[in-house]
């Protein structure tokens, strides 16, 4: 018996005797069959990353599929005293926006790249809500390589999502507000509140990002979006509520219309009349971050124009979709064909059709106008209604085998359906209140439907309770069956508010290993150890700085004088994998460094007193990692103490 | 990981089969030579004995020292190892000038493409690990890096 099928007997002894202890529990959550179907033998991998947003943590959280295991968290819209992003010179300027720096928001919807409507692996996108702003991440490294702001929005919810082959990532802006900004009475909303849609390029090459245009509506609120694949490609759809444009009381005073929209946007149109000239340029001061990970350093630059669109102007750029009753979410079929909005407040899921759509547009079926926008006829455009689809649905995934899974808030549960037939074939609780839910490439073209994660909001009585605070969770059903089947629930970091999941395989190729050393072109990074050096301008003491398995060097420091801003350049000299170290000066107020190897970065000290201070290696990094350590001497100001290190 | 298991689980079965050969040639009696003995008692080839563990698998032939081969290397010496080697002191790792006297040039080179393996496995790297208590790290280099970091290596030692 190799090593590997004598783990597997004893695991499945241990089952065995799971199963006499657990009899007459056949079938339910907990049960040995859902032990085994989410067991991950030590030094086995996981079938798929889970890629979770933090929520108001403003990170992504990175999970492995079936185990449920945390790997990573990735921050990008918050600070992260894990390795310093956020605090460091190299780092602060991605938190930098037009209001100034903005140590931690909400961040809501990861989005991965696509080819061909399948998840790539390429990068993966996120939205800050609150402060308007797009994210991506690099998949190679898992970290954050760029952020742009989005002007002339507020709340932006309906927010990364991608078009079929990541021509652009869309923003829209949840709520309306006077564009450009300006001192207006509130209660003067239905004249100078507008929303924005706008179309974010990426580069296909490098995936740079820049906001190619933006789309003046109606001021409601605009929610989520989703883009058109196969045959609505050049379509992207976005969901709107407040048609009724009330601005108090929105709770009440919002849910009077029958219907709300799902706007319709022929992207490919919007390209043509960007070519004829159709667009006007705006003035906006926005931010624009990029993370280079040749110099490990982040720049901001800062754009000044914005290119807008007028629907008044593009006649057959936005149709309105009326759907009842404040649609939430908006979702795509793998076909293409069908597009299914979940109302918080409706009683069924409507189901538009794209084709009876276009049709519909040919024959000029509109039941009115709103702001130069047609709205179509209901009955001409929808395919089918869900029945008894649960209360408050929200949100819906494919399996890639006919089947949808709709995630109804009100009444916490998964209700799975079939397209074509409407009809509802299985249903399974959750626990408690799920918001999204997610299957692994199930609002792609190729679902890999193995399984749907419920991402939930509340863990009363769930699990050991943590004060005021509990944890929120995910929990993993397998759908590979005609019923599903709770398998595992685990809890979150943040609020999982909603995630992607992509076949691990397809990751795994690309991971990036080191940062290679010959290409660090830091403007402070050394490239060998003789380069280490303490340079003084004026009250500037620049120490570049190499560490290694287990020494600094210089590793003693004199001549630095009270007054001196004291830059540590650290640059990690190691060319192996996971081999990161980190540096410490007591008493430093900015923050400690952890840096990978063949990267650079810096910490900045003012000491404020005389004395010896001590530095050291924070990060485990071999046997002899104790004694990697130094130390700086702090003279008064006026001392004649020369510098001198070594 | 896998790969770690497969290594681990490869070596166990190596040191097994070893352990069989070792029985069945004490008992045939065939003549084994102190190198020999040692190299099973490590799981090693003769071959792996004298020249390590790794890549470089068969001898190579050296000629003249080649200055400019000495340069490339020199730079790389300067960029991926010296923050760990010095030549003539005792620093993270073990003083090197000399090394090509008491190394087969196959030796370094395995040792500077497969350290891992090496400390694992080779007894004379074990020893060196247990003295510096530190694991030497594979710094991304390749074949042709290593062979012009041995020039470097024989430049020094020359003088
Ligand atoms: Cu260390």
């Amino acid at each position: 018996m190799s090593t590997k099928q004598k783990a597997r007997f004893i695991i499945s002894i241990f089952f065995i005797a799971l199963i006499y202890s657990c009899s007459g529990n056949n079938g339910k959550p907990g049960t040995s069959d859902a032990a085994e179907k989410v067991y991950v033998a030590p030094g086995e991998y996981d079938e798929f990353y889970a890629f979770m947003s933090g929520g108001f943590s403003g990170q992504i959280t990175v999970y492995g599929l079936p185990s449920g295991r945390l790997f990573k968290i990735i921050p990008i819209f918050a600070q992260h005293p894990e390795n310093g992003y956020g605090y460091t010179p190299e780092t602060k300027p991605m938190l930098q926006t037009s209001y100034g720096e903005i140590p931690w928001d909400d961040a809501h919807h990861p989005e991965l790249s696509q080819t061909d409507g399948t998840p790539d692996g390429r990068w993966i996108f996120i939205n800050a809500n609150n402060t308007p702003r797009v994210a991506r991440v690099n998949l190679s490294t898992f970290e954050t390589e760029e952020i742009i702001e989005i002007p002339n929005s507020a709340g932006n919810h309906g927010s990364p999502f991608i078009t079929m082959n990541t021509e652009y990532v869309v923003a829209s802006t949840r709520f309306s507000v006077p564009i450009p900004q300006k001192d207006v009475p509130i209660s003067s909303y239905k004249e100078n509140f507008k929303g924005t849609i706008s179309f974010i390029k990426v580069n296909p090459e490098n995936g740079r990002m820049n906001i190619e245009f933006q789309i003046l509506v109606p001021g409601f609120n605009y929610d989520l979006a989703h883009a058109g694949k196969g045959p609505s490609h050049g379509w992207a759809f976005f969901t709107s509520y407040n048609s009724e444009q009330a601005n108090t009381l929105l709770e009440i005073n919002a849910s009077q219309n029958d219907k709300d929209f799902i706007a319709a946007i022929n992207w490919k149109k919007a390209e043509e009349y960007i070519k004829e000239g159709k667009g006007k340029k705006y003035n906006s001061e926005y931010y624009h971050n990029i993370y280079n990970d040749e110099t490990h350093t982040a720049t901001s630059n800062v754009e000044k124009e914005i290119l807008v669109l007028d629907p008044k102007d593009c006649p057959g750029l936005i149709y309105y979709l009326p759907t009842p009753k404040s649609p939430h979410g908006v979702d795509v079929d793998p076909s293409g064909e069908y597009i299914v909005a979940g109302g918080k407040l409706a009683t069924v899921i409507p189901v538009h059709s794209f084709s009876k759509m276009i049709k519909a547009i040919e024959n000029k079926e509109f039941i009115s106008e709103i702001f130069g926008i047609p709205v179509l006829k209901y009955e001409s455009v929808i395919a089918g209604e869900v029945e008894d689809p649960g209360l408050g649905p929200l949100h819906t995934e494919f399996d890639g085998n006919g089947y949808a899974y709709t995630s109804a808030f009100i009444s916490s549960e998964i209700v799975k359906w079939k397209l074509g037939t409407w009809e509802v074939v299985d249903r399974i609780p959750t626990y408690y209140s799920i918001g999204h839910l997610m299957i692994p490439g199930g609002d792609s073209k190729t679902p890999f439907g193995k399984y749907v994660v419920a991402l939930n909001k509340i863990t009363k009585d769930r699990y050991l309770p943590t004060g005021p605070e509990l944890c929120q969770s995910a929990q993993l059903i397998d759908i590979s069956g005609d019923k599903m089947k709770l398998l595992l629930d685990f809890p979150t970091i943040g609020e999982p508010h909603y995630a992607q999941g992509i076949p691990a395989e397809i990751l795994m190729k690309g991971q990036k290993k080191i940062y290679e050393l010959g290409k660090n072109n830091h403007k402070y990074g050394l490239r060998s150890e003789k380069d280490a050096k303490v340079e003084k301008n004026g009250n500037d003491v620049h120490i570049y700085m190499s560490t290694t398995r287990t020494h600094f060097k210089p590793d003693n420091i004199e001549g630095i004088k009270i007054g001196d801003k004291v830059y540590f350049h650290i640059t990690n000299l190691e060319q192996d994998w996971d081999i990161p170290h980190g540096f410490a000066v007591k008493g430093m107020n900015t923050a400690e460094l952890l840096i990978m190897p063949g990267q650079t970065r810096t910490a900045i000290w003012e000491p404020k007193s005389e004395g010896v201070y001590p530095f050291y290696c924070t990060d485990f990094c071999s046997a002899l990692h104790q004694e990697m350590q130094g130390y700086v001497r702090v003279s008064a100001k006026n001392s004649s103490n020369e510098l001198k290190y070594n | 990981m896998k790969n770690k298991i497969f290594v681990i689980i490869l070596i166990s079965t190596i040191l097994i089969n070893c352990g069989e050969n070792k029985d069945s040639n004490s008992s045939t009696g065939s003549n084994n030579s102190a190198k020999e003995k040692l190299a099973q008692k490590f799981g090693l080839t003769l071959y792996e004995l004298e020249n390590g563990v790794g890549p470089i698998k068969e001898k190579i032939t050296l000629g003249e020292i080649s200055k400019s081969l000495a340069d490339d290397g020199k730079k790389l010496f300067e960029e991926k190892c010296m923050q760990c080697h010095k030549m003539d002191e005792r620093y993270t790792g073990p003083a090197l000038r000399g090394v090509t006297e008491r190394r087969t040039p196959e030796y370094i080179m395995n040792m500077i493409l497969n350290p891992e393996e090496m400390t694992k496995r080779h007894p004379e790297a074990k020893k060196l690990l247990g003295i510096h208590a530190n694991q030497m790290t594979f710094q991304n280099v390749t074949q042709d890096n290593a062979r012009a970091l041995l020039e470097y290596l024989r430049m020094e030692s020359s003088h």
